[in-house]
């Protein structure tokens, strides 16, 4: 096992030579077990899972960033079978990820077991006897009392008591007294929780992944959020999880409002993100008001919903060529940039004759960058305007393969076209509307809205996570500075006194052994007096 | 003091206090080069046909040349000044921008460096570890001068997902951590230097000549990574959780820097094993500390620079 400190002082007896001849199974078995629960094995593996987490921080993961996967893929396309097949875009969920971390535990758990059980037995024990040679001990020191050696040794032995020494006092069969002491048990005790809380966060890590859920959701402002799957734009559930168990509450963005620095250098940076929320734990239980925010999420039952982003949602309304209403309502766009602006598409699939489709940009403070493309030059809504290609055709709806529904595709779609046969951008104000070449219909900005993108969570083990952890520092913090000592004492009767041998012997190298020898003695000899 | 004037004092303080360092790295340099190298095997014999304690040699002894120690004590009352200026320019920095000054990361550097210094300061209070002198106040000279050519950016506050108390706590834990692991990868290179000439029979040239015995130092590093291993500890994995539980939603995700800190944690952990592993005693630790410094390194600078993910906000 992998002990902080190093070998305990009575090491166990040398393994039998190995004869080279055929192992039995379980021979072979017991071989592998006493490998894999080596502390050499466990810091070789240790250092692997060290090596092993990280791919993941070189590669987008799909866990973490799914759009830097999908952007990856499409700039590796050489690359990326091959690492798919090694799952290099989930690293922490592949089967050699995993074996790695379970091998970990399963060695740690190997050594902690016996080593727990060595430990039961030393701490119940009594300080080791005394060497027959106290002078061979790293530190010594030997001196003349004239003082009686039974008096002489229950004083050292008080004394050893109160520096929290564990004592015995042996007599050997010619008169000679013999203390020995010990102190530091703590030590090993601090390095077995902290192991035991290391394979116990291991254990909360994978309760989390297999019990949880995570997904992700964007509510605009007014909207309503039902938490069944469907709601979710991402859903990631843990393998062991139902999605019956999700618990039945629903909320409603009141009002989302973001505040940004007008000046300053830092201009156009957010300082604060508030989103007021009215939810029912159940559809029975009243109505409650919350507000979240940054660093401060709402916990309902045990699933938490956390504010990680926000963006615009402009409002617009699309007319068929017949003036019919074909599309109407906020329509989210992805912010791009820390200025917002954002793109997104806008599908009419009833539009007559032919269906429409708008891409583009959504900016909230509309300026004219040097290249005379428009860019925001502010976040806030200063001077919104949307600034679209529109299309028209088929907008490949009915295939029946799934469509995000922040892209178009463009197959069978035309851009409308003007005199000089480019491509149409339309840039509309926040009220206005634009009516679209030959009649083919139009499109009116009516108003913004702001949504919440909100990541509604529920990870079990989060309290045995936490309290392993802290166990664990406190383990450590032991481990690293409890430090254990023994101290003998070799008392003989003399005519005039006793003469006492003390010896001292640390598990830890570099402390002032001497020094405290010294001083024991010291503080011995003027007690006598 | 208005916040300009406070961030332009900042400023000042912190090229005041890299030349102050310079000047303390200077001192430091005389003293190493007073202190005369002597080759092993050379003993001094006085007239007398005795042993004269062999002159220089390691800048911890006791019986040195008084005037050698005199430009160490200089090196060491300039390292102080250095250290109030640092110190002072960090704090002026958080008061022009009303806020912790760790928010980027030139903040975090001249941060560090405080860090640094003053671990290095309190264990010269205990220990004889003046050999420390020159590199320590060398590598913050450098660090003080990229930041201030490649990293500055003018004070300003924090964005949201910065506005917590565990930003104090989770922070100041890790520049503490580092502080610590930078004297502890300083010690363990001179370990290295020293190991090797010990080896090689060449301990009384060179460098080497300067430096205490190669147990002395392995011993001074250990206890260095020992107090900087547990608050690396709470700081990666206990302050970080939590936090990140409260701003993203889930305690561990594996962002890159997550990943970078555990790395480093592991290398520290696995150093602190080899330590009492056989064969790995000695140089293979030292590697192994290196090793979790460079992953400390890679996470601020890599991570910061090049990274992304949901620390990005870290860097410039």
């Amino acid at each position: 096992m992998t002990d902080l400190a190093e070998a305990p002082l009575d090491s166990r007896p040398p393994e039998p030579e190995q004869t080279p001849r055929a192992l039995s199974p379980v021979e072979l078995a017991r071989w592998a077990w006493r490998q894999l629960t080596s502390m050499r094995t466990a810091l070789m593996l240790l250092m692997l899972l060290g090596l092993a987490v990280i791919p993941g921080s070189m590669v987008p993961q799909t866990r973490v960033d799914p759009n830097a996967v999908a952007n990856w893929q499409l700039l590796h396309p050489d690359l990326t079978p091959l690492f798919k097949r090694i799952g290099l875009f989930q690293v922490y969920g592949t089967p050699w990820f995993s074996a790695v971390y379970i091998l970990l535990m399963v060695s740690l758990i190997g050594c902690i077991l016996p080593r727990t059980r060595v430990y039961w037995r030393a701490a119940l024990a009594a300080p080791p006897k005394a060497p027959k040679n106290l002078a061979r001990l790293p530190a010594s020191l030997t001196s003349t009392l004239d003082v009686e050696a039974a008096d002489l040794a229950s004083r050292a032995r008080a004394q050893l008591i109160r520096q929290r020494f564990r004592t015995r006092v042996e007599e050997d069969s010619d008169g000679t007294i013999v203390v020995s002491a010990q102190r530091g048990y703590l030590r090993e005790a601090g390095n077995l929780i902290f192991h035991i809380s290391v394979a116990l966060v291991l254990v909360a890590f994978a309760v989390g992944n297999l019990f949880g859920f995570r997904g992700g959701a964007i509510v605009v402002d007014g909207q309503t959020f039902t938490n069944d799957v469907q709601s979710y734009d991402d859903f990631a559930p843990g393998t062991l999880f139902r999605d019956s168990q999700l618990e039945p509450f629903s909320f409603t963005l009141k009002d989302f409002s973001v505040k940004f620095l007008t000046s300053g250098p830092a201009m156009g940076q957010a300082s604060s993100f508030t989103g007021n929320l009215a939810y029912k734990a159940d559809p029975k239980a009243s109505e409650r008001d919350a507000t979240i925010q940054v660093n401060h999420p709402l916990a309902i039952g045990n699933t938490n919903v956390f504010l990680i982003g926000n963006g615009y949602a402009p409002v617009v309304t699309v007319r068929g060529g017949d003036g019919e209403v074909v599309y109407s309502g906020p329509t989210v766009f992805l912010p791009e940039n820390a200025s917002y602006a954002s793109v997104g598409v806008i599908k009419a699939p009833d539009a007559k004759p032919t269906q429409l489709g708008f891409e583009g940009e959504f900016l909230p403070t509309y300026a004219t960058g040097q290249d005379g493309q428009p860019v925001s030059a502010f976040p806030d809504l200063a001077a919104p305007a949307l600034s679209l290609t529109a299309y028209s055709g088929d907008l490949g709806l009915g295939s029946g393969v799934p469509q995000s529904v922040y892209s178009l595709n463009k197959s069978k779609l035309t851009p409308f076209t003007d005199a000089s046969g480019k491509p149409v951008t339309l840039t509309i104000g926040l009220g206005q509307t634009k009516k679209l070449p030959n009649g083919a219909g139009s499109i009116t900005f009516d108003s913004v809205k702001r949504y919440a993108r909100l990541q509604i969570s529920s990870t079990p083990g989060e309290p045995l996570a936490l309290g392993s952890v802290i166990l664990g520092l406190l383990g450590l913090v032991g481990s690293l500075y409890i430090r254990p000592r023994r101290i003998w004492l070799r008392i003989r009767r003399t005519s005039t006194g006793s003469q006492v041998e003390l010896a001292g012997l640390d598990r830890r190298e570099g402390r002032d052994l001497n020094h405290d020898l010294t001083k024991f003695l010291d503080t011995l000899t003027k007690a006598t007096r | 003091m208005t916040r300009l004037q406070l961030a332009q004092f900042s400023n000042q303080a912190i090229m005041f206090a890299a030349i102050v360092y310079a000047l303390a790295m200077l001192a430091h340099i005389v003293e190493w080069a007073a202190t005369r190298s002597t080759a092993p095997g050379r003993i001094l014999v006085g007239p007398d046909g005795a042993e004269l304690p062999s002159a220089g040699s390691d800048l911890g002894g006791a019986e040195r040349p008084y005037r050698v120690d005199l430009w160490g004590r200089y090196g060491i009352a300039l390292t102080m000044v250095g250290l109030l200026l640092n110190a002072a320019g960090v704090l002026a920095r958080g008061l022009a921008a009303d806020r912790v000054p760790w928010g980027n990361m030139y903040e975090f550097t001249i941060t560090g460096c405080v860090a640094t210094v003053l671990t290095y300061l309190i264990m010269l209070r205990f220990q004889p570890i003046r050999w420390l002198g020159l590199p320590v106040t060398a590598l913050v000279v450098v660090l003080l001068m990229l930041a201030v050519l490649l990293l500055d950016v003018p004070a300003a506050p924090l964005v949201p997902a910065l506005h917590s108390y565990w930003l104090y706590i989770h922070v100041t834990a890790a520049m503490l951590a580092t502080g610590s692991f930078t004297v502890g990868a300083l010690a363990s290179v001179l370990f290295l230097v020293r190991n090797r000439a010990e080896r090689r029979g060449t301990a009384g040239t060179g460098i080497s000549a300067r430096l205490p015995e190669a147990d002395v130092i392995d011993t001074f590093a250990y206890r260095v990574h020992a107090f900087g291993f547990p608050v690396w500890t709470f700081a990666a994995l206990i302050a970080g959780p939590i936090w990140a539980r409260y701003a993203w939603g889930r305690y561990w995700g594996w962002d890159p820097k997550e990943v970078w800190a555990f790395v480093t944690w592991v290398a520290y952990a696995a150093y602190l094993h080899a330590r009492a592993t056989a064969g790995w005693r000695g140089k293979g630790a030292a590697i192994l500390a290196l090793v979790g410094f460079a992953a400390l390194l890679y996470n601020f600078v890599g991570i910061n620079l090049w990274g992304g993910g949901l620390h990005s906000y870290a860097g410039k």
